[in-house]
């Protein structure tokens, strides 16, 4: 996968009223997953912790991330390689979580997440017994 | 305010970036490699006393940046520390991980000895102070009357 480093635009929301209006963008992610459940880096520069919404319900993850305008509208700019707005993503999560224990930090513009695997979820081991 | 005698557009592009000339007119943001030329990507504007540059660089500590400013160039240099991976699998890798570094050639002359950088939720912002030749200067007019 060719990495990206412009901000990519977010597709509009599931179920997202169209009057909406969101100048969004699309965070870059990395996803691992362990033994032990998922974990989610999104990249949100820009966003102070307090505004940023993290929703799972139905085995979907929505992050939303608010971020403020950080030079007064009507600046005039010099060089302008990228825009500031809001983030917004939603995930399908295949396996069973346990969404009581999900846990989240914010820490250098990115967003860490940990979705750690329900019972049923988490790899057994099967031993075999010698006769 | 008097005009100035150059585009300051015209001479952000210049840049200065050794390494990659020969790749120049090359669609930049599409794809990166992790010693990419146009990460981290930056956003200038100025007022009447300060030239100021921010850039995005998410995953970057402040202890991993290095800003230097001579003569007229500004160079950020930093690196990314990516998602360290304990067993298991991933699923997604879109965030860039690595070492960038980017030079500009500033528009006016700045004051190089006053320059500040701040970071902030990922957010570098550098402020540069113009040499006291590049700022604009109220011409008083006498009325003789």
């Amino acid at each position: 996968m060719e990495m990206q480093a412009q901000k990519q635009n977010a597709s509009p929301a599931e179920g997202a009223s169209p009057t909406r209006s969101c100048a969004c963008y699309r965070p870059n992610v990395d996803i691992l997953e362990n033994a032990q459940g998922l974990t989610v880096y999104a990249d949100m520069p820009g966003v102070r912790p307090e505004n940023i919404d993290i929703n799972y319900e139905n085995g979907a993850l929505t992050i939303h991330g608010r971020a403020e305008l950080r030079q007064r509208q009507g600046t005039s700019y010099l060089l302008r390689e990228y825009g500031v707005g809001d983030y917004h993503r939603s995930f399908r999560v295949g396996e069973q979580i346990d969404p009581a224990n999900i846990k989240a930090d914010y820490q250098d513009g990115t967003l860490k997440l940990f979705l750690p695997k329900g019972e049923r979820a988490k790899p057994k081991k099967i031993s075999v017994q010698p006769h | 305010m008097f005009a100035r005698d150059f585009s300051p557009i015209d001479a952000f592009r210049r840049e200065v970036d050794a390494l990659f000339q020969d790749t120049a007119g090359a669609w930049p943001f599409a794809e990166i490699s992790v010693a990419g030329r146009n990460y981290p990507a930056l956003n200038a504007w100025e007022d009447n006393d300060n030239l100021f540059l921010e850039a995005e660089v998410p995953g970057t500590k402040s202890e991993d940046l290095e800003i230097q400013v001579l003569g007229n160039e500004v160079s950020i240099k930093g690196r990314i520390n990516g998602a360290e991976q304990n067993g298991g699998s991933v699923h997604r890798r879109e965030r860039l991980s690595g070492s960038f570094s980017r030079t500009m050639v500033l528009p006016v002359e700045v004051d190089q000895s006053k320059v500040t950088a701040a970071l902030k939720d990922g957010v570098l912002t550098v402020t540069l102070p113009k040499a006291e030749s590049a700022r604009p200067r109220k011409i008083a007019i006498n009325n003789n009357n």
